[in-house]
């Protein structure tokens, strides 16, 4: 069976809008409990990658295996199924602004668990603790910082105990202080929660600090993939030229 | 240089789009107010922004709407010593037709602008996205409630829009005036049938329909950053409004032929 042993595989998977080719055959298997970092520059694809992988864009062609199960072509109620498998943490957070911190992390419970509210209160608390989060349940999202709201957007993403997490671009717009915080964020989830994250950054110095494996995204093709120590050595032009821009500084 | 005709081409092929996309968005609700699960609580709540809270909006129209009508049917009806007539003939147009086409007017601005721009922020904030990451259809729980609460409120602000209406046409009529209080009030009840009242309550449902479904699926659709969501709230209200009074032709040539007793349809 296609997609075995992986937590996610991708196949030749092709995307075009218009007249604009995005992704030109993508193939990448990421492994169960890794950190896989895909990186790329803007325009590159990386946003348009991962919402394939979570079913919010269909592909032209190629396939996409989760756990296994091919989502491709599947049906709303089986892809909603799969989503469940997946926390996602967005760029901006993505949290709702008329709900509090509270009942943003508490809005997949309600939605899919018939918990009582005590019990929800109380995996809400534990889920914002874990993150270094303490006494904000009532704030307001406008009310908090951009490291807080990536928290509280994490928080959100693992309540429901997914075993994969999505992180669309988690230090863009972060200072270093809070993109130290986000990265140390990546790394106790693995840690703490065993779960299978895939990170899709235009950011080298978070990247190599997260990544288990790391592929190269550029004009819609992966031109490489490895572990850090490989992709840091590659012969790729682009990635070199790419890599250089960071570690010519550090 | 591009070509006139390739530019008429263009905003033909975009318009089509438009309206395929709005008819797509229109079939997507109607599956999923039919499917569970059912949030009572959304409705209650968008009930209440979008009825209570254009109440007074409503009512501060309708008082006006009374008090200008009357004074221009009576200079009117002054010609033919025909002041008597002046409540029924504002209560017959404000019924059948003010009311519904003023209310929906006045929710367009209030809660149609609303809720474009509130689906348009949630857009391009990635919001809406979120809810789909999360297992939760957003067109069930963004749309349905705000269409069906719509729907539900409009007759109502309507019917409230009649009342109040009727009490500005009195305080004009009766208090400023000089009409006999009377005639104003006999001449109103003989002249004025349910179905005149009934009618209107019918056009608003239509109103309440077309006003969440344009500006939900505006805002749903914006993109671009703030000026996005800016151009789907104007667009919201530009095409909400002109929709309205469209669908109001036409619903009147349908009452006139289908709906007994209105209008040329047979005698009373």
């Amino acid at each position: 069976m296609n997609g075995e042993g992986a937590a996610i595989e991708i196949r030749d998977l092709c995307k075009r809008f218009g007249e604009n080719e995005v992704l030109k055959g993508i193939s990448l298997r990421v492994e169960h409990g890794s950190t896989t970092v895909i990186l790329g520059a803007s325009g590159s694809g990386k946003s348009v990658l991962i919402k394939h992988v979570i079913g919010l864009l269909r592909p032209d062609s190629g396939e996409i295996w989760i756990e296994g199960e091919a989502i491709a072509q599947a049906g709303e109620r089986r892809l909603n199924e799969v989503r469940r498998k997946f926390g996602m943490v967005f760029q901006g957070a993505a949290l709702f602004d008329s709900m509090t911190v509270g009942e943003n992390v508490a809005f997949p419970l309600r939605e899919h668990l018939s918990l009582s509210e005590r019990e929800i209160r109380a995996i809400v608390t534990e889920k914002l603790n874990l993150f270094g989060l303490f006494g904000v349940e009532d704030k307001y999202p406008a009310e908090l910082s951009g490291g807080m709201r990536k928290r509280v957007g994490l928080a959100r993403a693992i309540v429901l105990n997914p075993g994969m997490i999505l992180y669309d671009e988690p230090t863009t717009g972060l200072d270093p202080i809070a993109t130290e915080n986000v990265n140390g964020m990546i790394v106790e989830a693995r840690e703490k929660l065993q779960v299978t994250s895939v990170v899709i950054s235009h950011d080298i110095g978070a990247a190599f600090a997260v990544a288990d494996a790391i592929a190269v995204l550029h004009d819609g093709r992966i031109v490489e993939y490895g572990a850090p120590a490989a992709v840091r050595a590659s012969e790729h032009p682009h990635v070199r030229q790419f890599l250089s821009t960071w570690f010519s500084r550090v | 240089m591009r070509s006139p005709l390739k530019g008429v081409a263009a905003y033909v092929t975009h318009s089509f789009e438009e309206v395929g996309r709005f008819v797509a968005t229109t079939v997507e609700v109607f599956k999923w107010t039919l499917r569970p699960p059912y949030r009572a609580g959304l409705l209650v709540q968008q009930m209440e922004t979008i009825g209570v809270k254009s109440l007074f909006v409503v009512f501060l129209t309708a008082a006006f709407t009374g008090l200008v009508m009357v004074l221009q049917t009576t200079s009117l009806l002054a010609k033919f010593q025909a002041e008597g007539l002046v409540g029924s003939s504002v209560a017959l147009a404000v019924t059948r037709e003010l009311g519904p086409v003023f209310t929906a007017l006045m929710v367009t601005g209030r809660a149609g602008s609303a809720m474009a721009t509130e689906l348009g922020t949630m857009r391009v904030t990635e919001q809406i996205d979120a809810l789909s990451t999360m297992a939760v259809n957003p067109v069930q729980y963004l749309i349905v409630p705000r269409v069906i609460a719509s729907m539900l409120m409009m007759p109502v602000l309507a019917a409230i829009f009649d009342v109040v209406s009727f009490f500005g046409s009195y305080v004009m009529g009766v208090w400023m005036l000089g009409i006999d209080q009377g005639v104003f009030v006999a001449r109103t009840r003989h002249y004025l049938d349910p179905i005149d009242i009934t009618s209107g309550l019918y056009k608003a449902v239509v109103f309440g329909a077309i006003v969440a479904l344009i500006s939900c699926d505006k805002g749903f659709r914006a993109e671009g950053g703030a000026k996005g969501v800016g151009e789907a709230t104007t667009k919201a209200v530009v095409v909400s409004s002109v929709a309205i009074l469209i669908a109001d032709y036409f619903l009147n040539v349908l009452m006139t032929n289908y709906l007994p007793g209105y209008l040329l349809g047979g005698p009373r």
